[in-house]
């Protein structure tokens, strides 16, 4: 970074050059989809974040306080929903894999424009209608389950349509991504040298194309239920509400690693480039990706062991999940191996990746106790699973987000950030973090179920330090987007370069231009050659 | 490194994966669907005997050989505009919306057949599953038409070419897959031992 910091506005503003509605709306350029994607998501993170301080405060006493109980199912409801289809699905691969995915296979556009902008608009109608069903608040919770799900008077069959709408967004970004990865890269650019993230995405998207429709129809059998009276999921008629467990998990098993494995690209991106090192067991890392995704499919039984399940399923689905942590965990070694004897600095992007490990170790070993059969018969439903959830999901992929935010901040703006307030935001929200949900995992051991708007006076200590918590990490994030909404409008011209990292989208300019690339770069070798060849000079 | 090189005659690498990987989520689609049948079939063994032998199975059958023959000539239609035929390609695909066109009138009689006896969605599991299947497969023929007729409009142009027929290579491939479905609904509802 320069000493006299040029914050005036640069002539070339790269592919931000063009402005007004149209330039926006009607855009084919994958870098402003994935804008319009960041803004878009990040809105409901915000939106879904202020439901979820909403919730603690309301748990700061035992008793009724601030709004009824079916307030309190309603909220719940509307922050898991925005939380995971608004927000987290879409969060990294929608908007950092539509803005990253070419640059860093070193190509112009994705492989589908026009389907591109298209899955944009399919998924803001989505979320049209998703919110238009406000005006008959859900009370299901964010899992639907049937029966209720098929007799309330909530506007069910009208979100399974919004939602419908955003599974067919997320399919063809999924679809567009594998094509573009498969016929779009850099000349010289074989598998092997492609960067990990691109892998992650590759991975994701294929949960995406396969799993995602699965819940398509199960939204259509659920309003078709509603709508025409079918009894599939209605014992009375002779239906079994099993069936919709296994076609909802079938689902939202694979889509918690379309949240998670884009984080963990994000994180072998960022961890070699702070530790000057190039990462360790690279076709491990890559190929656990593939595991992960591949093994995800098998472990949706883990989530009904209580509902109803032959107990020789159960110990195979329970083994299962067991072994899906197998690759998870190669990953974490490979992330240490690759600090060990590093020359480590420590910025925000590096800071946010090393809290994802730290944190997604404890969110993932937790995991393993929900996924061993006798254990989660005690822990299920109660506060734990929350924990375990949320250190996954918060501690894991919103930190690899935040990471990933920062780290191609300048890439994305043209502008760099204020590092001292991204650093303090970084505190807060770590720390806050902990707070809120490390208090959880002892909730739930002593017994507190999740869902209910009350809960026994005995629980109140560890429920006030929840809440305390959750207003620093409140805090954190907005001095974070504060510190985003300032650097976007005055902060100092980013360099081209600002982390000397070795991957493509580092070697055009920032912000690039709209074609990407002026000349479309030829890959000699993999780009993790850090503190060996190819280092970037030290600016 | 770019896997995109030219097929020898016919649409790139990227639309043809394009294809095939949306395929793949609609076979997923109707496969939930399928496992749904599979299950009901085992629980209710005996509605599904019962209640299968009111559908008309010499309206299925027919309907069978209808959508068999439209898979024929949408297969001719590329064969033909691969080799530079345009009048051929045109007729072709005049001929599949036509077959389309039957193939859901034959399913429109069917279906007024069921309502006038009385057979809706909510009857029973059987005619719930068979009303979902054949009105999700209905749906996409329509969807297919669809395409077909804007196929038809862009080949009145003189849009395809020995060169570029990429659009009607992939709508063949979604439309033999559609044509697939049948092929498995057909014996699962009609023909049920």
């Amino acid at each position: 970074m320069a000493d006299h910091p040029n914050t005036s506005l640069p002539e070339d503003r790269g592919y931000l050059s063009e402005h007004g509605f149209r330039s926006w709306a009607l855009t084919m350029d994958h870098k402003r989809i994935g804008v319009m994607y960041i803004w878009t998501t990040l809105g409901f993170f915000v939106v879904a974040g202020i439901l979820a301080l909403l919730l603690r405060l309301k748990l700061l006493v035992p008793g009724p306080a601030l709004f009824s109980d079916h307030t309190y199912n309603v909220l719940f409801t509307m922050h898991g929903a925005m939380m995971i289809f608004l927000f987290i699905i879409p969060a990294i691969p929608s908007a950092l894999g539509n803005f990253f995915i070419p640059l860093l296979i070193g190509c112009r556009d994705v492989a589908f424009p026009r389907l591109n902008l298209f899955s944009y608009w399919i998924f803001v109608a989505g979320i049209a209608v998703t919110v238009g069903t406000l005006a008959a608040p859900m009370d299901t919770g964010w899992t639907f389950y049937t029966p209720y799900s098929a007799q309330t008077s909530a506007a069910v069959t009208a979100l399974s349509f919004g939602l419908f709408l955003i599974g067919m967004s997320s399919i063809l970004t999924g679809l567009n991504f594998i094509v573009t990865i498969h016929t779009m890269r850099a000349p010289g650019m074989g598998w092997y040298r492609m960067p990990l993230f691109i892998w992650a995405m590759y991975a994701t998207s294929v949960i995406q194309v396969l799993s995602t429709p699965v819940i398509g129809i199960t939204f259509l059998l659920l309003a078709a239920e509603r709508v025409f009276g079918i009894g599939f999921f209605d014992p009375a008629k002779g239906g079994d509400p099993l069936l919709f467990q296994h076609f909802f998990w079938f689902y939202s098993h694979p889509v918690v690693y379309v949240m998670i494995l884009p984080a963990m690209g994000i994180v072998s991106e960022v961890v070699p480039v702070f530790a000057r090192k190039p990462i360790f067991g690279y076709k491990a890392i890559a190929y656990s990706a593939l595991a992960i995704a591949l093994i995800g499919f098998l472990v949706w039984g883990h989530h009904m062991f209580v509902s109803g399940m032959s107990t020789v399923a159960g110990v195979i689905f329970s083994f299962l999940t067991f072994f899906v942590a197998v690759p998870t965990g190669m990953k974490i070694f490979n992330w240490i191996a690759t600090l060990y004897k590093g020359s480590i600095t420590f910025e925000s992007p590096m800071l946010y990746a090393l809290s994802f490990i730290f944190l997604f170790i404890i969110g993932g070993l937790t995991g393993l106790f929900l996924g061993a059969l006798a254990t989660d018969v005690h822990v299920h439903d109660t506060y734990f699973l929350v924990a375990h959830f949320h250190y996954t999901m918060m501690g894991g992929t919103v930190m690899g987000l935040f990471a990933g935010l920062h780290y191609w901040f300048p890439k994305m703006t043209g502008r760099m950030f204020n590092e001292t307030w991204a650093k303090s935001a970084w505190w807060l929200v770590v720390s806050g973090f902990n707070v809120t949900f490390f208090p959880m995992f002892i909730l739930g051991m002593q017994g507190m179920p999740r869902r209910y708007a009350e809960y026994p006076a005995k629980y109140q200590a560890l429920n006030v330090v929840a809440t305390v918590g959750s207003w620093f990490l409140a805090l954190g994030v907005i001095i974070m987007f504060a510190n985003f909404i300032k650097s976007l409008r005055n902060g100092p011209l980013a360099p081209d370069n600002p982390w000397r990292g070795l991957t493509l989208e580092w070697q055009t300019t920032s912000p690039p231009p709209e074609e990407n690339f002026h000349e479309i770069p030829t890959v000699t070798d993999w780009p993790y050659g850090y503190g060996s060849r190819n280092e970037a000079p030290r600016e | 490194m770019s896997d995109n090189h030219e097929a020898p005659n016919g649409a790139p690498v990227s639309a043809r994966l394009g294809i095939w990987a949306f395929l793949a989520t609609e076979l997923l689609l109707f496969g939930a669907l399928f496992t749904a049948y599979a299950q009901f079939r085992i629980t209710h063994a005996e509605l599904f005997h019962q209640e299968h032998l009111k559908l008309n199975r010499v309206l299925g059958a027919l309907n069978t050989l209808v959508l068999l023959t439209s898979s024929l000539t949408i297969a001719i239609g590329i064969a033909a505009i691969r080799r530079g035929l345009q009048k051929l390609l045109k007729v072709c695909l005049s001929l599949t919306l036509a077959l389309a066109c039957g193939f859901l009138f034959i399913k429109y009689l069917e279906w007024s057949h069921d309502f006038h006896m009385g057979w809706f969605p909510r009857t029973n599991l059987f005619f719930g599953l068979y009303f979902m299947m054949t009105g999700l497969h209905g749906l996409h023929v329509l969807a297919g038409m669809g395409v077909m007729i804007w196929l038809l409009y862009k080949a009145q142009r003189g849009s395809f070419s020995a060169e570029y027929n990429t659009p009607v290579e992939i709508t063949g491939l979604y439309w033999h897959f559609v044509d697939l479905v049948w092929i498995y609904l057909f014996p699962l509802l009609y023909l049920i031992g």
